[in-house]
């Protein structure tokens, strides 16, 4: 059996400049909350400090064994969610481990980081901890539906379940998948809302409710780690959500454009809203995004 | 050539100046308001004087955090929810008092439930004087600690954990009842 450096390489490439981009985009995120609310902002590579502070700092706490795997689990999850999203369309570096039925195995492997992070933090005994948690499941149960039944339909309409498969046929720009069928786009875009966590979604984390939520009782570098998995994570979804809907990219370049314009669309909804309560993320998620998402099966299958 | 003058405790790697570097462009303070002090931070957080262009924002737990604003006057019962607060916070950490009470009691110093001196329970970084000191003065004062971390001098937990029989006589002085184990993790 020979082994394909190349590959690995691109592996390894991929999950290194994901989280670099990642934290980018969440500094650059900050820099255009502040301009909003009419402030000068911090330096767009404020996360990448932050990250590295927290990993120099010291820690001496200890709940259990399972505080300590929490945050290994995370990035773990998100690392293999992003190792099977092929980066680039018909490119022998990225397209890293895609097969034939990624699109079914995303939709599990995606709830793999927010299962770890409720493990560890459910050990710290926290009770802001465990409220997080379970606003966290009721969210992921929220939007999971929308999500899938987007993808269902996609698959149905395109009878694939290979990513690369949906990205051979998004040649050109009027056959983007935002145009062939808009109504799983508006299922999976409104999905999508939830899934970054921005506000009116930010439920789980919500600083002044629930003192952060599941990380409250991870400092240092345990919520190094946590940071260093949501920087790789948002990065995974935004790749998912460009190849699946814009049409994936030709390069590096194209690729940074369309993700970066797509994480402002959650951005700048969050930045004018307030946040929500959970039954009410809930309720709209299985309202309008929920019926868009069967209207486009339904159409599919037509 | 390694400069004889410098000696083995005091000689900093690049690990050291790269560590302190992101140190002190991201100080998380902890949200715990002491005292009447405890007002002038929302501008100094918000679009007027905007702190986070320092890399300075709010954390929302001890654990997390980096920096313990003593906001004004320190009543002897928030004193133990202070060392508590202050001892589950994970190193390195610095504490910046805040006001004249924190220095000298300001205008409680003959109160009977108020302390007088900070530094006398806990490891002090910065003082910030005035009463109150106005955002501007605050974010100086930031800018104090930033540069001491950089410099490496703001190791205010180290001496802490040196001189910890000397702070817990002083702290059990003032709280009668210690009812908490020997430290708060």
């Amino acid at each position: 059996m020979d082994i394909n450096w190349i590959k690995i390489l691109g592996l390894i490439v991929t999950v290194v400049m994901a989280f670099f981009t990642g934290a980018l985009y969440g500094g650059l995120a900050r820099v255009v909350t502040a301009r909003i609310q009419n402030r000068f902002g911090p330096p767009a590579l404020q996360n990448l400090f932050d990250i590295i502070k927290l990993y120099s700092k010291k820690t001496s706490i200890n709940h259990g064994w399972m505080q300590h795997l929490g945050p290994v689990w995370a990035i773990t999850a998100s690392t293999t969610t992003l190792l099977f999203i092929p980066i680039l369309r018909d490119s022998t570096f990225f397209t890293n481990l895609s097969f034939d039925g990624d699109l079914i195995f995303l939709m599990y492997i995606m709830v793999f980081g927010s299962l770890g992070m409720a493990l560890g933090a459910g050990q710290t005994g926290n009770p802001n901890s465990a409220i997080g948690v379970s606003r966290g499941l009721s969210q992921l149960v929220g939007y999971k539906v929308p999500f899938i039944l987007s993808l269902v339909a996609l698959m149905i309409q395109f009878q694939t379940t290979n990513l690369n498969d949906l990205l051979a046929v998004q040649d050109s720009f009027i056959h983007w998948n935002i145009f062939q069928s808009p109504f799983a786009f508006l299922a999976g875009i409104l999905a999508f809302l939830g899934m970054m966590g921005y506000k009116p979604f930010d439920i789980v984390f919500a600083p002044a409710e629930i003192a952060s939520g599941p990380p409250s009782e991870f400092g240092s570098k345990y919520l190094g780690m946590m940071l260093t998995s949501r920087s790789i994570f948002t990065f995974a979804k935004l790749v998912l959500f460009v190849n699946i809907f814009f049409g994936g990219a030709d390069n590096i370049f194209i690729l940074l454009i369309k993700t970066f314009l797509l994480y402002m669309i959650p951005l700048l909804i969050g930045i004018v809203n307030p946040r929500f309560r959970t039954e009410q993320a809930v309720r709209f998620f299985w309202g309008f995004p929920t019926a868009f998402g069967i209207i486009a099966v339904i159409l599919a299958a037509w | 050539m390694m400069n004889p003058n410098i000696n083995e405790k005091d000689k900093r790697r690049i690990r050291d100046i790269v560590q302190d570097f992101a140190r002190k462009h991201s100080l998380w303070v902890l949200a715990y308001g002491t005292g009447c002090g405890a007002i002038e931070i929302p501008p100094t957080m918000t679009s007027r004087y905007d702190a986070e262009r320092f890399g300075i924002r709010g954390s929302a737990t001890p654990r997390q955090a980096d920096v313990l604003l003593i906001t004004g006057y320190l009543a002897t019962k928030t004193l133990k929810r202070v060392i508590r607060t202050y001892e589950q916070m994970q190193a390195p950490k610095y504490v910046i008092g805040f006001g004249s009470c924190t220095i000298n009691g300001g205008m409680y110093w003959d109160s009977y439930n108020t302390i007088n001196a900070l530094d006398r329970y806990l490891p002090v970084d910065v003082y910030i004087n005035g009463c109150m000191p106005r955002p501007e003065s605050v974010i100086q004062g930031f800018i104090k600690l930033q540069s001491l971390i950089a410099e490496g001098k703001a190791d205010g937990a180290d001496k802490y954990q040196e001189n910890l029989e000397w702070y817990r006589e002083n702290q059990k002085k003032i709280i009668h009842n210690w009812k908490m184990p020997d430290y708060n993790w």
